[in-house]
């Protein structure tokens, strides 16, 4: 072997620099894997039927791993607009440590292995799900959705709902109303979050030609647009508190968690362009962080009322 | 030329190798462990005899 054709920097579409390995970790987009690890093992824990560790650990693996693999399609095709956005820009591919070809080869390889793997260690129905999962956040979401309408967000929200859809087949084989219950939760969410960081992100989604709701429709209607769907996914979330994976731990935590939500998105409705500037959108700022802990807490709530149902410790008729 | 054990490529790429080499050997765990679960349950057996893990609750002490 030569020289030559071991210094991959000589080569045709070479990456600028030597890619090290969180360079394709950064790829699996970790962050929101640990969106979809967290709201999976909830999905897992909080269904009526025991899973052995060993297989819940092994399963929820696989379902970060097809997250992951996910991430990384979508890195591959959106490299042309992550390069132009200031949020996006220091990604792997578009900083030039990793090709595109690499990021499509490593999200294709880990998608199959992913499904795979997930069917062989839980069953065929939480195996399809992470299957459609993947189809529909890299085909549906990235390649069809983001760059065509201003309801991207909105539709394409389902693909990070499915993960305690997933997690929840692993431990029964099959889909429920509970666990669609937990699918609407997120789907509800994604809208406010998103729209709130395409408030403070400003130009980025402008300059990328991306259709967000404040490119196509403009600042004021996407502040309306976050309050109606903050009250509406107040009522949904407040009422799962009646339903079997609620319980008064989870309605308590609901009431509390969209109060804050409601008064964050009633406030965003009445600032201006003028108030954002003068405070560096630190209104929208924070309700963006607000709705990362809305979101694990609702789930930690489940999480709670589910270990509570397993200790004998619920109170008796609810749910 | 040969590559030779300290060459400059082995040390640019130390990280990404190790990095690869734990991922994989902590691959070979997991898939050890789920063996390990499968096989005391009786999956497998199950799995033969096309039979599920209910069906298998379900049957007279013996007959299995």
């Amino acid at each position: 072997m030569t020289d030559a054709t071991t210094n991959t920097n000589v080569q045709a579409g070479a990456p600028d620099q030597e890619a090290g390995f969180g360079d394709y970790f950064a790829l699996l987009k970790p962050r929101v894997m640990t969106l979809v690890v967290f709201t999976a093992l909830v999905g897992l824990l909080a269904a009526p039927v025991p899973v052995h560790p060993m297989i819940g650990f092994a399963a929820l693996l696989f379902i970060a791993v097809g997250g992951g693999a996910s991430g990384a399609l979508n890195m591959w095709w959106d490299a042309d607009i992550d390069k132009v956005m200031r949020r996006t820009k220091g990604r792997p591919i578009p900083a030039g440590r990793v090709t595109p070809d690499e990021a499509k080869a490593l999200g294709l390889t880990l998608s199959v292995f992913a499904v795979v793997m997930l069917g062989l260690a839980s069953n065929l129905v939480a195996a399809g799900l992470l299957a459609f999962t993947i189809f529909f956040y890299v085909v549906i979401y990235t390649m069809w959705l983001k760059r065509w309408t201003p309801q991207n967000i909105v539709i394409g929200g389902a693909a990070g709902a499915f993960p305690p859809m997933i997690g929840w087949a692993v431990a029964t084989g099959g889909i429920s109303v509970e666990s669609v219950l937990m699918f609407c939760i997120t789907f509800l969410w994604t809208p406010p979050h998103f729209w709130a960081l395409a408030l403070f992100m400003k130009s980025d989604y402008d300059d990328a030609g991306v259709p967000m709701l404040t490119v196509t429709h403009g600042r004021r209607a996407t502040r309306f647009q976050i309050l109606a769907y903050t009250v509406l996914l107040a009522v949904f979330t407040v009422a799962i508190g009646f339903t079997a994976i609620g319980g008064p731990v989870y309605l308590a935590v609901a009431v509390v968690l969209n109060a804050l939500f409601l008064k964050g998105a009633w406030t965003i409705w009445r600032r201006d362009d003028a108030a954002c500037d003068a405070d560096s959108h630190a209104v929208e700022r924070r309700f963006f962080k607000l709705s990362l802990i809305y979101l694990f807490l609702h789930f930690g709530a489940i999480l709670a009322e589910a270990g509570i149902d397993r200790l004998g410790l619920s109170l008796g008729g609810w749910g | 030329m040969n590559l030779q054990p300290t060459h400059e490529l082995h040390k640019r790429r130390f990280g990404r190798n190790l990095g690869l080499g734990l991922v994989l050997g902590a691959f070979i765990f997991v898939i050890f462990g789920l063996t390990v679960v499968k096989v005391t349950r009786g999956d497998f057996e199950r799995a033969v005899q096309g039979r599920t893990a209910a069906e298998t609750q379900h049957l007279p002490k013996g007959s299995e």
